[in-house]
């Protein structure tokens, strides 16, 4: 088998996404949105912790910093599929199967646009975080470079994965792409540390990367260390998850093949 | 030495079968290159299983079958630039307008000068007028003129189309058929047509094969068809196979 990639073909996916979202002014607008409000709650909810508990006083931006960092594991997931799915809903998976597209080549493409998605929300969104709250999330330098790259990875290993779901399943399969990262949310110890969850539980925290970012994002804004052995380790561990995303992803279009899906497209 | 050309479409005892049904059930057939040929059979008779294997959108249960030489789905990368297809199972992107799609296709497909090939095909399919108009917001006939042009993009060797003009008017369907017969007098691509338009198949077709329940049950010229059965009309010889009449067999 040859493996062969084409950044030309690549490069056609990500125009195609890039029309389509600038042909949509609310498709921009919900990109925004719910990034914006949930850095307000949280930025508020911490403000007034703060102001009643010496521990948080210290601690400052720790909520505000963990929602930025969530959304980028939720929304980089949810761009990816997003993309996806918008080939489902379209009708044009038919389309692009039957082109010389190579499933990497896709992939690639959506990754790219989950970057580019995830850039349009969150960039103004940190800006309002320096306004409303004074909490600079770009000031953790290159710890943000390390947090984001893991959170990344991830998000791109389960959006790899619901790809594969919705493949073989259809439209069916499509509420998986919007509630399987919250999952994560209390398993990741996105809000609280690990050590707050049952002996047992921990192993099941310990074994998901985004933990290690979430923990090492707490060891900085209150302890003011960078642990770099927790990027290491979340850096393995999504070295095997990606691995494992694409495996699947591919054993699920193969099936796709088999079971006649990538003609139906819905369920 | 008399080398014998390899047929642009190869099916050999192909076999679908899903968890309960038998889609497709050992049927067997060789399109030489530059043929135009017609799918016939009623709902359910395999026709789209058997068109997705060729193109190795789905994978034969057993069987095999070859394009261009290459096996399907397991070569797909070698000739799925020069194949195309037009169906109604698939859409283009609605919010894009007729060009940005288009480009996104010729560029998937490595089409060259991209621009010169939009702007020939506009002016052949007649697309010019709304060009730059959301393919949503296009009619039934413009849809399709839109779709043949996706398909014609790689000016490809192989054309697989699926009821390429269910669901238009007798004139912008009429049109199509034109079209399709002025590019492969132009280039010798080998067509499959899968329809249930009856008069399309024997204008446009010099060989016929019908499916029902799976199966080949007849495979010949749209002549051979009238002249065995004694019909007038291929629709007559629909008929007859689908309700399962005895045809007179002269040959």
């Amino acid at each position: 088998m040859t493996f062969e990639f084409s950044f030309n073909r690549t490069a056609a996916m990500v125009r195609r996404y890039w029309y389509l979202l600038m042909s949509s002014w609310p498709r921009l607008l919900d990109l925004i949105y719910w990034p914006t409000v949930q850095m307000l709650m949280w930025g508020f909810l911490q403000m007034y912790v703060s102001q009643n508990s010496g521990y948080f006083a210290n601690a400052a931006g720790v909520f505000i910093g963990a929602v930025l960092l969530w959304d980028i594991l939720f929304r980089g997931q949810l761009g990816f599929s997003m993309s996806f799915l918008e080939e489902m809903w379209a009708r044009n998976l038919g389309n692009l199967m039957m082109s010389p597209l190579r499933p990497a080549e896709f992939i690639v493409a959506m990754m790219i646009m989950s970057i580019i998605r995830l850039s349009i929300g969150m960039i103004p969104v940190t800006f309002l975080a320096i306004a409303f709250f004074g909490f600079n999330v770009w000031s953790m330098g290159l710890a943000l470079v390390a947090f984001f790259i893991n959170l990344i990875l991830t998000s791109w290993s389960i959006g790899i994965f619901v790809a594969g779901l919705l493949l073989r399943n259809g439209l069916g399969a499509e509420s998986m792409a919007w509630t399987i990262m919250f999952l994560f949310l209390p398993l990741t110890c996105v809000y609280y540390p690990v050590a707050v969850l049952p002996g047992w539980l921990q192993y099941v925290a310990w074994s998901l990367p985004p933990t290690y970012v979430f923990e090492g994002m707490r060891a900085l804004l209150i302890d003011h260390v960078f642990r770099a052995d927790l990027m290491l380790q979340a850096f393995a561990f999504n070295i095997v998850l990606f691995g494992a995303a694409v495996f699947a992803f591919l054993r699920l279009l193969k099936s796709a093949r088999e079971q006649g899906s990538l003609l139906q497209g819905a369920d | 030495m008399d080398v014998k050309p390899i047929p642009a479409i190869s099916v050999d005892n192909l076999v679908k079968r899903y968890k309960s049904a038998t889609a497709v059930d050992g049927i067997s057939f060789q399109l030489p290159a530059g043929t135009v040929t017609g799918l016939l059979g009623g709902n359910g008779a395999g026709k789209t299983t058997t068109i997705a294997m060729i193109m190795g959108l789905v994978t034969p249960s057993s069987g095999t079958v070859a394009v261009l030489g290459a096996q399907m789905p397991k070569q797909r990368y070698h000739v799925l630039h020069r194949m195309n297809f037009e169906s109604p199972y698939v859409d283009m992107p609605m919010r894009l307008t007729v060009r940005q799609n288009l480009s996104v296709f010729a560029q998937l497909y490595g089409v060259e000068d991209i621009k010169g090939r939009i702007a020939s095909l506009a002016e052949a399919l007649e697309l010019k007028d709304f060009l730059d108009r959301a393919s949503g917001k296009l009619s039934a006939g413009q849809k399709t003129r839109v779709s043949l042009a996706k398909s014609l993009l790689n000016r490809p060797d192989v054309l697989l189309l699926d009821e390429p003009t269910a669901s238009l008017d007798p004139d912008t369907a009429d049109w199509v058929r034109t079209h399709l017969e002025r590019y492969r007098a132009e280039t010798g691509a080998t067509i499959l047509l899968a329809s249930h338009n009856m008069n399309e198949v024997e204008r446009m077709c010099e060989r016929v094969i019908i499916m029902k329940k799976g199966r080949v049950e007849d495979d010949d010229t749209p002549a051979g068809l009238l002249a065995r059965y004694s019909r007038e009309t291929l629709e007559d010889v629909f008929l007859d196979v689908a309700r399962g009449r005895d045809r007179e067999v002269t040959a």
